[in-house]
């Protein structure tokens, strides 16, 4: 078998980010001699764990523009996530039994809602329009007297639209329904606050945004207060939210993070997009029949979901080897499905099958993207020679117009 | 997932990618699968008047593992008769390319593509309608 040839090049940012090694430093000290359980009260281990903890908790907190007794550590977004969901639908459930959600959020509120169907609670999954984005009149319309929480996304992880997050606030605190938002892919990456968005729950995750793996939290509203049922129970940790003994060395690490998003995200944020831009630019310019999925402004900028007409994704990927990068083709799903959001948003299931995300990040360099172009663009001109799609359609045929047998 | 060497090498240095001329009566084509399930693969068989195939081109969209399938297909029928090539089983390839049961699918969409060229010939050649693999 053919060995790497060179360094691989990571541009699978959506999947998870590296941790960035100012965050390790300041983790490394919470494994070995500030090793306390911060909920020990009664020495000097516990009391400099929980100091860094609560250090952490402010951290996280001004990020989104909480306050720090808002923010409910948990062991990433996928726990926040249902915890919100299943939190909240179970305390106000029985007047108001209705959720209303979309249908191109993550696996783990998508699963979450069937749970609560599953129970007896009402859902309302909204589409989108073929840019990704909900319709703000369909919400509205959704909206009724039994709806206790709309659960909107911030940033979709497969195409990185964003969600009008602030005009989602404003309908909710208007229909006084409360506001959950999986922002998994949205901090670090827009700005959020949860004052000026009318946001009353929103999850976070420590590893999207270079902290560790294995921690996350809950924004959970105080002022008016959200409350919520824990789904794990045990020493009252979290007030009561969230049973536990806090991991210090990941809190510690989600906090530095946080702290660097704070200072460094604008200016991140302006060089991601810039490579981005040059990224889809250069693209463009080499092949024809290629779609960027989801809407082109409304937009993180790390996330290029392109695809490229009459290749294959899966195919793609095993020529690009040396370059990391995710499919929504259905031949690298387990389900041989494509990928349910972009056919969400009415993207053909051919063009579905062929879609890249590239998703640019912290440690990207004009280089890695310049060889990642390279490497793609030659793939992808070497597979359509091999693609009787491509050949009908340099013949003129409709591949539409042809009876096919589907399997 | 991890492919076995013989895939990677088939999908790596496919043989006999191209295309014949579709309206020639010694040409057999068979086009099967579809866009909207990941993969389409167009198979085209030379026939000698003695009924022997001595070429066989492809072109496929889909995954390596159908390239791969496709690609090992066309070796396998070169030199052979309707019947024998008629013959061949998916389950053959799949054994071949060491396919994990996720890419069976792959092994029978190449098994339709060789019963269908063959049908495609005879019926131009006036030789009836074979079965086509279902």
């Amino acid at each position: 078998m053919n060995e790497l040839k060179a360094k691989p090049i990571y541009l699978d940012y959506q999947a998870t980010t590296p941790t960035d090694p100012r965050v390790v430093d300041a983790m490394l000290p919470y494994f070995t001699e500030k090793f306390g359980n911060p909920h020990s009260r009664n020495h000097s281990f516990g009391w400099e764990a929980e100091d860094a903890v609560e250090v952490a908790r402010g951290q996280v907190a001004k990020v989104i523009g909480a306050s720090a007794k808002e923010v409910i550590f948990t062991s990433g977004a996928t726990e926040s996530n249902n915890l919100a969901l299943k939190g909240v639908m179970k305390f106000y459930g029985k007047k108001k039994p209705h959720l209303i959600t979309v249908v191109t959020e993550h696996k783990c509120v998508l699963d979450s809602a069937r749970h609560l169907e599953q129970e007896g609670y009402k859902v309302t999954y909204l589409g989108v329009k073929d840019n990704g984005l909900i319709d703000l009149e369909e919400l509205k319309a959704a909206i009724t007297d039994e709806t206790a929480l709309v659960s909107v996304m911030g940033v979709n992880n497969e195409i990185g639209v964003i969600q009008p997050l602030k005009e989602i606030g404003a309908i909710c605190r208007e229909r006084k329904v409360f506001f959950h938002t999986d922002c998994a892919q949205a901090v670090g990456k827009i700005d959020l606050d949860v004052e000026d968005m009318n946001i009353d729950l929103m999850s976070i995750s420590a590893h999207k945004l270079y902290g560790p793996k294995g921690v996350g939290a809950l924004f959970v509203r105080r002022r008016p207060r959200v409350r919520v049922i824990a789904q794990i129970t045990g020493g009252g940790q979290e007030r009561g939210m969230r049973s536990g003994t806090l991991p210090t060395p990941l809190l510690v690490g989600f906090g530095k993070a946080c702290d660097i998003l704070s200072n460094e995200m604008a200016e991140e944020n302006a060089r991601i997009t810039e490579l981005r831009d040059y990224t889809l630019k250069k693209f463009r310019d080499r092949l024809a029949d290629i779609y960027l999925n989801g809407d082109e402004e409304a937009r993180v900028s790390g996330n290029l979901n392109v695809s490229f007409a009459y290749v294959e994704g899966e195919s793609l990927q095993m020529d690009i080897k040396n370059i990391a990068v995710s499919s929504g083709s259905a031949c690298t799903s387990a389900s041989l499905e494509p990928s349910y959001v972009l056919r969400a948003l009415g993207v053909d299931e051919e063009l579905a099958h062929t879609s890249l995300r590239i998703g640019i990040g912290r440690y990207t360099t004009k280089e890695e993207l310049d060889e990642a172009i390279e490497s793609i663009s030659v793939a992808v001109e070497r597979l359509r020679e091999m693609s009787p799609l491509w050949e009908m359609a340099q013949e003129g045929i409709d591949i539409k117009s042809i009876e096919w047998a589907e399997h | 997932m991890a492919y076995s060497e013989k895939l990677i090498d088939h999908y790596e240095n496919p043989r006999n990618v191209g295309s014949m001329d579709k309206n020639e009566t010694f040409v057999g084509t068979g086009l099967v699968g579809a866009p909207a399930c990941g993969d389409v693969m167009k198979l085209q068989i030379k026939v000698t008047p003695e009924g022997i195939i001595e070429d066989a081109k492809f072109k496929t969209f889909g995954c390596g593992s159908a390239i791969a399938s496709s690609s090992l297909i066309t070796e396998w029928v070169k030199g052979k008769s309707l019947d024998e090539a008629g013959s061949i089983k998916n389950s053959q390839i799949a054994a071949e390319l060491a396919l994990p049961p996720v890419k069976i699918h792959c092994s029978i969409l190449a098994e339709d593509a060789i019963k269908a060229a063959i049908s495609d010939y005879k019926t131009k050649n006036g030789q009836g309608e074979v079965e086509a693999a279902e």
